[in-house]
């Protein structure tokens, strides 16, 4: 069995989007216990970026020389995962099941997972009939259920309000401090709470 | 394998919520059986012999309505690249979703093709052997469906390609399905076509959840 990983280093890293290369040269380390605030205009390939480094593309050229596997890692792009017919319960559930929890377990972890982002009242209403603020406390609730230590976040931030982002600020700080990593995409400033937050910024 | 029971599972609770998906092709397949008779004299000894082509075919066209939305609706919101990235194996989740698919969408038709048989009037030995070929077919027609689907799943116009790509990979089937109830109707020996039939059911359920997951993994790219 592979040990877990604890720092994901790429080198020489370049990203296409179609025919076009929207990073190159990249070389940087992440560590568990660090936050990576990947920042950039639009168009510049954040997302691809990050897609590229926990496994979703292939990059151009360069390589990833140690990394998170698939069973250490979460990822939340810009669509949450969840299938709009299903209750946030529902989707949470299937999400532990395909992971392999015993319902026990699931059981156990469920209820304080969606008390913690504030869904607990809204648990068995259709992901289709939440909000996109409240959609995206759904997905975070998936980060909480299945304890994982390598976080993916692609503009975790957007459409969340104020208490959604003091939400998501804790979470980030509890996951850090825990030992966890965090790589994320966002336009805005980070809140300065956060422990251990590196800036990788491709404008420059 | 709880991956597996946590698909199928999944796709039964949704079938529950929507159940038009399943429903559809079954009413689309009882149409088209029970309208062809009234373009023939009913007692035209013709409609006995075509009677096998009209299930078969009939099954094929039912299965095809809803196999673009398999994967759309997973790439829609995002549950796709949960699933690539998931520790479980790809092809594994992709044949557990065509599974059920298969459970929720053909499984009716199999189930009612016999009333259908019957009252296009084959008889009762090649009723058993429609069964047969279409219990053994119908996965083929899935799982090539599926295949196809996750090739046109990011494409903006699927609908037309789609079937231009699935029909030719899906005739084999028919050939061979077709081919067996219509030697067991004329009392011949029908054994060969069902073995072919099963030769392609084991090759369509082992290779393609592999070449599908791949389609996915491209659309995605």
């Amino acid at each position: 069995m592979t040990a877990p990983a604890t720092r994901l280093e790429v080198s020489g890293l370049a990203v296409a989007r179609g025919d076009r290369s929207v990073v190159e040269g990249l070389g940087f380390s992440v560590a568990t216990g660090e936050i990576l605030h990947i920042r950039g205009r639009n168009g510049a390939g954040k997302t691809s970026l990050l897609e590229v480094l926990c496994g979703l593309r292939h990059p151009a050229a360069g390589r990833i020389a140690s990394g998170p596997q698939p069973a250490e890692l979460h990822w939340l792009g810009h669509k949450n995962g969840l299938n709009p017919a299903l209750s946030a319960e529902e989707n949470l559930r299937f999400w532990c099941a395909l992971n392999g929890q015993p319902r026990a377990a699931v059981d156990a972890v469920l209820e304080p997972a969606l008390q913690r982002v504030g869904l607990k009242a809204l648990r068995h209403r259709p992901c289709g009939k939440l909000s996109t603020g409240q959609r995206r406390r759904a997905a975070l609730a998936r980060l909480l259920a299945l304890p994982r230590p390598w976080w993916f976040l692609d503009e975790p931030l957007a459409g969340l309000d104020q208490s959604g982002i003091e939400l998501l600020t804790d979470l980030l700080e509890a996951h850090a401090r825990g030992g966890g990593a965090v790589l994320l995409t966002s336009h805005q400033p980070l809140p300065e709470r956060l422990p251990g937050v590196r800036l990788l910024d491709l404008a420059r | 394998m709880s991956a597996v029971w946590a698909v199928l599972r999944r796709e039964l609770l949704l079938a529950a919520r929507h159940p038009s998906d399943w429903a559809q092709p079954l009413v689309f397949y009882a149409i088209v059986a029970v309208l062809f008779p009234f373009g023939v004299e009913v007692q035209d000894p013709a409609l006995k012999t075509f009677a096998p082509a009209i299930v078969w075919v009939g099954a094929l066209l039912a299965a095809l309505l809803g196999v673009e939305r398999i994967f759309r609706g997973d790439l829609d919101d995002g549950t796709l690249e949960q699933w690539l990235l998931s520790d479980v194996p790809a092809p594994l989740l992709v044949f557990a979703k065509l599974a059920a698919h298969w459970l929720l969408t053909a499984l009716p038709l199999v189930l009612a093709a016999p009333f259908l048989a019957i009252a296009l009037g084959l008889p009762a030995p090649a009723v058993k052997v429609l069964v047969l070929s279409l219990l053994l077919g119908t996965p083929c027609l899935i799982f090539t469906g599926g295949f196809a689907a996750a090739l046109t799943v990011g494409a903006q116009r699927a609908g037309i390609l789609l079937p231009i790509l699935v029909l030719p990979l899906m005739t084999p089937a028919v050939i061979f399905g077709g081919g067996a109830v219509r030697a067991a109707a004329a009392g011949l020996p029908f054994e060969a076509p069902l073995y072919f039939l099963g030769a392609l059911l084991a090759l369509t359920v082992t290779l393609l959840p592999f070449a599908t997951a791949g389609a996915l993994r491209n659309a995605l790219e």
